[in-house]
């Protein structure tokens, strides 16, 4: 049983990481920008096609990852430059639309170029086996390698931030955006490089997730819903908030989706356990982010 | 002239008789997402079986309609809303899943249309729910499950964990398997639209069972599989699988990894019967090495089964003769034995099948022996037409 929670608490971290890489960019663009960007998946989707299409031309997995990061990253920019820009003052409801539209243009695009298929690629030579972590417990280690870019990239985002020039024009920026301004900084400039940045996260994201599911239009939608829920519990504009609101969700939402269906099997047939236990399960980050929002209403680590 | 030339056309269409309006068949299938090539099989075997007779299916010129039902229920009802209703359809097939089939079957045949499945089967239709106007030419979903309960008891098996996801064919997939099976079975139900299953593998370890039997349709399958391998399990516990998750698209996408597994069968591309060949080499001749499954087959012999049918009525004007001439299942399948149980769900045999590699290391389907022979469904008794 201890090795049963061991592997499914593995499982939550992975998710839980895959959601900080996602929940990163998107909680930075939100917090100093201001700006509401559904298309968030849209870029972690692009990512993931641009990956494997130049991963299956040059058959090497690690050729199409600077592809993919490039891609989501020049994505993000041109978004930013033809779209979101002119977004800054406007409303939430018209950043919505705006930015729905964009999602519903990116999917099409992508079905014209590669059909509504899902692509299946294949894991990277040296990760497509597991590692005996503990006496009976064999780890995929493609899941291990997830685990630990996740964890490079938030120890990088935290040095970024806290101890660069940019990442304090970026705190700053999620405190007070106006006052920034007023100091005379390029915040246009900062604006473009904090979404650049937080594309390369989503197409980083959607590249590794990739070879575990299948690479799918609308994969960035599926997840998405998720993230902005790290973001809201994170508190909003907070990369150490999304950080641990990530983990925490994907720890929790793992862990019910594993555990409770059992439970409930004891009191009811198999199916209706499953059923109700998934149930249950997807409810359980909304509940969580709920009680969270009950208590401190800016979220964990909220910024100003 | 141009006066002329339409008259003379016109003699020409009285002349040989095909002024009459092409019989429309209405093909509501699944063709997006992780499972489109299913209906994509199915449509272009169907099409495959028009074409070689030159547009016409038993000598009566036919007209097919496609839709994509897009694996929603609401979706595929809407279509077929306007196939039997705005067009006046009378024929309608194609459906794959029996999530969508439970919400479109009864609509149809309610409005006096026939409906003939070529892939879902659900046992709720099978039964007590059971209607004149439906005709299932795959399988009945348990059947095609128990034939790997009925593998997985021959081969010494008696400890179980069965995975499928939570919808009307997964929880028939278990039944049927766990009917057959008679030891032990362990059951875990996952979600239709679930492409990550580290959950399950950890349960399937900490189970430990002597088997695994997994059902999930299309790329469902091959997500499962890969992981299956991922965690290292593919080596330790044998697998033994239905003919939904070993088919060619799979096999292709998850590779060598699926050598050596074994699962069971309606019909494979390798049967030595004159309906089959003709049907293997026509395909090959017009899809080339596209992958060619068990879902190709089913729609195939759909379209016989409804060639044979039109060839006795020249039409689908007088439904009744039309619906007696369906029951006759007067046509060669590709896979021997067939003919109609009193529910209108086939009764044929059950195939064992291994995994093995081909010439150049590709994994390839060889069918091995017999396990059941002309069996119908566990729901036929219940049927009261």
């Amino acid at each position: 049983m201890s090795i049963l929670l061991i592997e499914q608490a593995l499982n939550g971290v992975q998710y839980g990481v895959t959601l900080f890489l996602l929940a990163a960019g998107l909680t930075l663009i939100f917090g100093i920008m201001g700006v509401i960007n559904l298309a968030h998946g849209s870029l972690y989707m692009i990512g993931a096609y641009a990956g494997m299409y130049a991963a299956a031309e040059t058959g090497s997995f690690w050729l199409g990852l600077p592809v993919a990061l490039a891609a989501a990253a020049v994505a993000g920019l041109a978004v930013e430059a033809l779209v979101i820009r002119r977004l800054y003052n406007r409303d939430h409801l018209d950043q919505v639309l705006a930015t729905f539209a964009l999602i519903l243009m990116a999917n099409q695009a992508i079905i014209l170029m590669f059909g509504r298929q899902p692509i299946f690629t294949r894991l990277p030579a040296g990760f497509d086996g597991s590692v005996q972590l503990l006496p009976g417990l064999a780890y995929p280690t493609y899941r291990l390698l997830i685990i630990a870019v996740g964890l490079a990239v938030a120890a990088g985002l935290w040095l970024l931030i806290n101890r660069t020039r940019v990442g304090m024009l970026v705190r700053a920026g999620a405190t007070n955006r106006d006052m920034v301004r007023a100091l005379g900084v390029d915040i246009r400039l900062l604006y473009t490089v904090v979404f650049g940045l937080g594309a390369l996260l989503a197409g980083l994201a959607g590249y590794m997730a990739g070879p575990i599911g299948a690479v799918q239009v609308g994969m960035g939608e599926q997840i998405l819903l998720a993230t902005f829920v790290v973001v809201v519990v994170g508190g909003v504009g907070s990369i150490r908030g999304a950080f641990v609101a990530a983990l925490i969700l994907g720890v929790v939402d793992t862990m019910l989706r594993a555990f409770l269906p059992t439970l409930l099997r004891q009191v009811m047939t198999p199916a209706e356990a499953d059923q109700l236990g998934i149930g249950i399960a997807s409810m359980g980050i909304y509940l969580l982010m709920a009680l969270v929002l009950l208590i401190r209403p800016r979220g964990l680590f909220a910024t100003a | 002239m141009k006066r002329f030339l339409a008259a003379a056309s016109l003699l020409a269409l009285a002349a040989t008789g095909t002024l009459a309006e092409p019989v429309k068949i209405g093909m509501i299938t699944t063709l997006s997402g992780p499972a489109g090539y299913l209906g994509e099989q199915v449509r272009d075997a169907f099409v495959l079986a028009i074409e070689q007779e030159g547009g016409k299916l038993g000598g009566v010129e036919v007209q097919l309609v496609v839709e994509d039902d897009g694996l929603k229920p609401p979706q595929g009802l809407q279509i077929a809303e306007k196939f039997v209703g705005d067009e006046g359809m009378k024929l309608l097939t194609g459906i794959i899943f029996s999530n969508v089939a439970g919400a479109v079957v009864p609509e149809v045949v309610a409005q006096g249309a026939i409906y003939v499945s070529p892939n879902a089967g659900p046992s709720n239709l099978a039964g007590e729910g059971c209607h004149p106007n439906y005709f299932v030419v795959s399988w009945q979903n348990d059947a095609l499950h128990e034939a790997s309960g009925t593998a997985a008891r021959k081969l010494g098996y008696t400890r179980a964990v069965a995975l499928a996801p939570n919808y009307q064919a997964g929880k028939d997939a278990i039944a049927g398997f766990a009917r057959e099976f008679g030891g032990q079975v362990t059951e875990i139900y996952t979600q239709l639209d679930q492409t990550d299953f580290a959950s399950e593998m950890a349960q399937i370890r900490a189970a430990n069972p002597e088997v695994v039997f997994q059902f999930h349709p299309g790329g469902l399958g091959i997500a499962f599989l890969k992981q299956y391998q991922q965690a290292g399990l593919l080596g330790q516990i044998p697998m033994v699988l239905s003919e939904p998750s070993l088919d060619a698209v799979i096999l292709n996408a998850v590779g060598a990894a699926a050598i050596g597994l074994k699962g069971t069968t309606h019909w494979a591309a390798d049967f030595d019967n004159a309906a089959s060949k003709a049907f293997v080499a026509a395909w090959q001749a017009k899809y080339g090495d596209k992958p060619l499954t068990t879902y190709a087959q089913q729609g195939w012999d759909t379209a016989q089964l409804i060639a044979s049918a039109l060839r006795k009525t020249g039409g689908v004007d007088d439904i009744d003769a039309f619906r007696e001439a369906l029951r006759a299942a007067d046509f060669a399948s590709t896979r021997g034995d067939f003919r109609f149980g009193p529910n209108q769900h086939p009764v044929q045999d059950w195939w064992l099948i291994e995994i093995v590699a081909d010439a150049n290391g590709k994994p390839q389907i060889v069918t091995r022996e017999q396990l059941r022979d002309d069996v119908g469904d566990s729901y036929a008794a219940q049927c009261k037409m």
